[in-house]
């Protein structure tokens, strides 16, 4: 059974989560936007991406501390010039795996 | 013009390491989730209302805690605000597309979806409906991963083939593909410096929002100016 209370949590996360993803579709799909705000659009992905990603590999534990020395950001060198030189998604996927798993291994 | 099914096959072809960067994690969630006392059905309700990994895993290291619904609830809505820039990035694209298919679109995006929808929509021949395959191939995955991660996850060794770094990997894949030009590389650095200071100093995950929101900005700014000079001499 599930209980009221957990579908009242449930529903109220779902809610807030839903609304940011959709807002911005509704409002600014129908609207010629101004070009600075284009730009700015523009650059956020790269933006994102990189801060969503360096943390990851220069910090690790709970409260996050500086780890300069880990397996995610050794691997993440190889795994990044594969990238670049071969632009595949899944085979730079498949290497990061491998690698990561190896260096499990070794270290 | 390419019919549905060659637009749902190209639309999983692009959504497939998404979802197999889900399947480790989702049952890793699953895992968590039922030694914090959910049933695999409460499980899968909650990836199912919410699909949103990160702010699960919050969520639950919240619950276990004792955390009552309210402040549960107003994390989460910190932890997914950055959906709102995804979003709004998403919508150069979506242009004259109904509300209906909008809404229906707007469930499905995520770090991930975000990501490969923008570079498709970008350089290859792209649109809402394979979007839209996209979208929902990795919420479907999410959701069973959790409820199996439920009901068998611990007999999972937890490092099995490093597939904890899928998604590590796919991200560093995705930003290669953002960085087509100096301006992109300089954001993508000012942004990737920023998040790991915030990230170091700032309790939660505010710092992937506070980061790119700043970089962006600084970058436009900064265009804007050296531009000017350009101009007035």
């Amino acid at each position: 059974m599930v209980e009221k209370e957990y579908i009242i949590l449930v529903m109220g996360m779902g809610l807030v989560t839903y609304l940011p993803r959709w807002l911005p579709l509704i409002v600014l799909a129908q609207r010629r936007l101004p070009d600075w705000l284009v730009e700015w659009l523009d650059l956020i992905p790269a933006a994102i991406l990189s801060a969503l990603l360096l943390p990851l590999l220069v910090t690790t534990g709970e409260p996050r501390h500086l780890a300069l020395f880990q397996p995610a950001l050794l691997v993440a060198i190889p795994t990044l010039l594969f990238a670049l030189k071969t632009k595949s998604l899944s085979g730079t996927i498949i290497l990061g795996m491998f690698l990561f798993w190896a260096a499990g291994k070794l270290m | 013009m390419p019919d549905t099914g060659s637009k749902i096959k190209q639309g999983l072809l692009a959504g497939w390491p998404i979802c197999l960067g889900y399947v480790p994690v989702g049952l890793a969630f699953g895992v968590l989730a039922e030694k914090a006392g959910l049933h695999p059905l409460e499980i899968g309700l909650m990836s199912l209302v919410v699909f949103a990994g990160s702010s699960q895993f919050v969520a639950i290291s919240m619950l276990s805690g004792g955390a009552g619904p309210i402040p549960v609830i107003a994390t989460t809505f910190m932890v997914n605000l950055r959906h709102l820039l995804m979003s709004s990035s998403l919508s150069l694209y979506l242009r004259g597309v109904n509300r209906k298919t909008l809404s229906l679109f707007a469930y499905g995006v995520t770090d991930e979806s975000f990501a490969v929808n923008l570079s498709k929509f970008k350089y290859g021949e792209w649109d809402i409906k394979r979007g839209l395959v996209t979208n929902h191939a990795p919420n479907i995955t999410w959701i069973t991963a959790t409820i199996i991660g439920g009901y068998c996850g611990q007999f999972i060794p937890p490092k099995a083939f490093g597939i904890d770094y899928a998604l590590t990997a796919m991200f560093i894949c995705l930003l290669v593909f953002q960085l087509r030009g100096r301006k992109y590389v300089i954001t993508a650095i000012i942004a990737g410096a920023l998040a790991i200071i915030l990230s170091l100093t700032v309790p939660g995950n505010l710092y992937i929002i506070l980061a790119s929101v700043l970089a962006a900005t600084l970058c436009v700014m900064f265009k804007k100016k050296s531009g000017r000079a350009k101009i007035n001499g």
